[in-house]
């Protein structure tokens, strides 16, 4: 196929199945037997063993396993960042290669990443001048935001005068502001406190409630997995493979009350199980 | 949070000047005392008092050399940052450049500028060209290091974002890269301009009709001893300025890092 790569595969194809150009069933992101490896000081480690898994529409599916199963290496390989040794990503049923993904996607990961030299606004607008938007209209829509963020009176304020929480807005912000129909949160509220965590994890629920946004979340909270996920997805220890998919039925919009009734604590229980830490000896 | 202490030496109260200003005084004191107790003559060592007195007498002549060893100091170090960026980005932006490249900018500075002196002189003749030239060689060094260090220190975990936001090579230069060296690139302007003082003054010492080097030459050989040290006091005096000046423009320049430490984070 002799077709330029375009800017955003995935934006691309969303219109094109708002046009019918697809089936509307077609999932955002569709991961075929997937198989990685990871780097580190020299030593290679297998992190992925065949791994699939889908993301439909306006589904938030969560990760969750043990430290070190490749849980960040998945992220990295969809968002085109790591070239898996095997398997087939697909972005709206076509198959992309990594270089094709990159843009694709919103990432976001446990640290802020805000670059100290740019305000709040500026790091808040940084996707949408990446896109090509000019700088100035890229603030105007960023500020629009900033209210409805709890951000607003901290435009100008440089990322070391915010406090951790207020910076992972600015970070989320960024991220919701890309606009990508493909959300990739890696352990995004892991290095909050607890009440921050909680206050974060509302403001992501209340964005997920407006949008059809389609989102991977990495954690390693299973009560952070079960509050926010349609479904969670366990995997295994090091090399990651699939070994548990929990779906989730808890009505929408969810609410933190719902952390106390019994069907969430079953879901709860059903992976912690999976994951061997109702033993007693374990945690 | 607390604010950060400045990155800029020279920035802050009056209160952190009584400490130099009182032991610089003390010590003219000394020295004045000193001269006159054992009358030593003029040209040997001149007075504090007298060195003023000749600054004041002589301001139209040091104005005039000092005027010439600015324009030098200013053309060389403008010429020693572009190059000296450019450069910078040269060797960070391919292995092979790099190879070819720093073993010829750390062996520029290795060439005694003494030597060099009266061949530039042969092949510039006696203007403003070979004085340039000395400055912005000295300059360059610390702006290149500087650049490159810079550059190398991006994060990779910003890097990794933006590509996969979708930002191409020139993006991420843009957006990440470059404002994340330009501290390092101001540490290395600082140290630059220091030295293109001496390098003005290298340059004026052979085969020059002005500037301050070239009025150090001929008072020492005419024994005007307090001459001397009132062109040393205006070329120190020019030192300071432009090195406050660097550190000025970093300020205005770069307003964020009066929140942040020297790494760029909290």
């Amino acid at each position: 196929m002799f077709r330029r790569r375009p800017r955003h595969p995935g934006v691309r194809t969303a219109d094109a199945t708002a046009r019918g150009g697809f089936g509307a069933s077609t999932p955002p992101l569709e991961l075929r037997s997937i198989s990685a490896t990871y780097r580190e000081k020299g030593a290679t480690f297998a992190a992925l063993e065949g791994v699939s898994l889908s993301v439909n529409d306006g589904e938030v599916v969560a990760l969750i396993g043990p430290s070190g199963c490749g849980k960040s290496t998945l992220l990295d390989v969809v968002a085109g960042l790591l070239i898996p040794d095997a398997g087939e990503v697909r972005i709206r049923g076509r198959p992309l290669v990594a270089a094709e993904r990159l843009g694709a996607s919103a990432y976001m990961r446990q640290r802020d990443l805000l670059l100290p030299w740019r305000t709040a606004l500026g790091n808040a607008a940084l996707a949408l001048e990446v896109d090509g938007t000019p700088k100035r209209r890229a603030m105007e829509l960023a500020g629009e935001r900033f209210p409805a963020f709890g951000l607003e009176g901290f435009e100008d304020a440089y990322p070391a005068q915010l406090s951790g929480g207020m910076r992972q807005r600015v970070a989320f912000l960024r991220t919701a502001l890309a606009g990508r129909p493909l959300l990739l949160l890696d352990e995004p509220f892991g290095a909050l406190d607890a009440l921050t965590r909680a206050e974060m994890q509302a403001w992501l629920l209340a964005l997920l409630e407006g949008g059809r946004v389609a989102v991977l979340l990495v954690t390693h909270d299973v009560e952070e997995a079960v509050l926010l996920a349609d479904r969670v997805i366990v995997l295994t220890r090091r090399p990651g493979r699939v070994t548990h998919e929990e779906a989730v039925r808890l009505t929408r919009p969810r609410r933190r009350t719902q952390v106390m009734e019994p069907a969430f604590l079953r879901h709860k229980a059903a992976i912690l199980e999976v994951l061997g830490l109702l033993d007693g000896d374990t945690v | 949070m607390p604010p950060v202490p400045s990155p800029t030496p020279l920035a802050g109260g009056t209160g952190r000047w009584l400490a130099p200003g009182g032991l610089v005084a003390a010590g003219l004191v000394v020295w004045e005392a000193a001269v006159r107790t054992a009358e030593t003559p003029t040209w040997l060592l001149p007075a504090p008092s007298v060195v003023a007195r000749t600054l004041w007498i002589d301001r139209g002549l040091l104005a005039g050399h000092a005027t010439v060893t600015l324009a030098e100091i200013g053309i060389g170090f403008a010429l020693a940052l572009v190059l000296g960026v450019l450069l910078g980005a040269a060797i960070d932006a391919s292995v092979v450049l790099a190879r070819a490249l720093y073993p010829l900018v750390v062996a520029s500075q290795t060439v005694p500028i003494p030597a060099l002196s009266p061949l530039l002189l042969i092949w510039l003749g006696h203007g403003l060209g070979p004085k340039v030239v000395v400055t912005a060689l000295v300059a360059f060094f610390p702006i290149v290091v500087g650049t490159v260090d810079g550059l190398r220190a991006t994060d990779r975990e910003v890097l990794a974002l933006l590509r996969s936001l979708g930002a191409g090579r020139w993006a991420r230069f843009r957006l990440a890269r470059l404002p994340q060296a330009l501290p390092s690139v101001f540490s290395g302007a600082r140290v630059a301009v220091a030295v293109s003082v001496i390098g003005a003054v290298f340059g004026e010492l052979v085969g020059a009709e002005a500037g301050l080097g070239y009025l150090l030459t001929r008072s020492t050989a005419q024994f005007q001893t307090a001459r001397v040290f009132a062109a040393i006091v205006v070329l120190s005096a020019i030192g300071i300025g432009l090195f406050a000046l660097v550190a000025l423009a970093e300020r205005v320049l770069l307003p964020w890092r009066r929140w942040t430490t020297d790494d760029g984070t909290r």
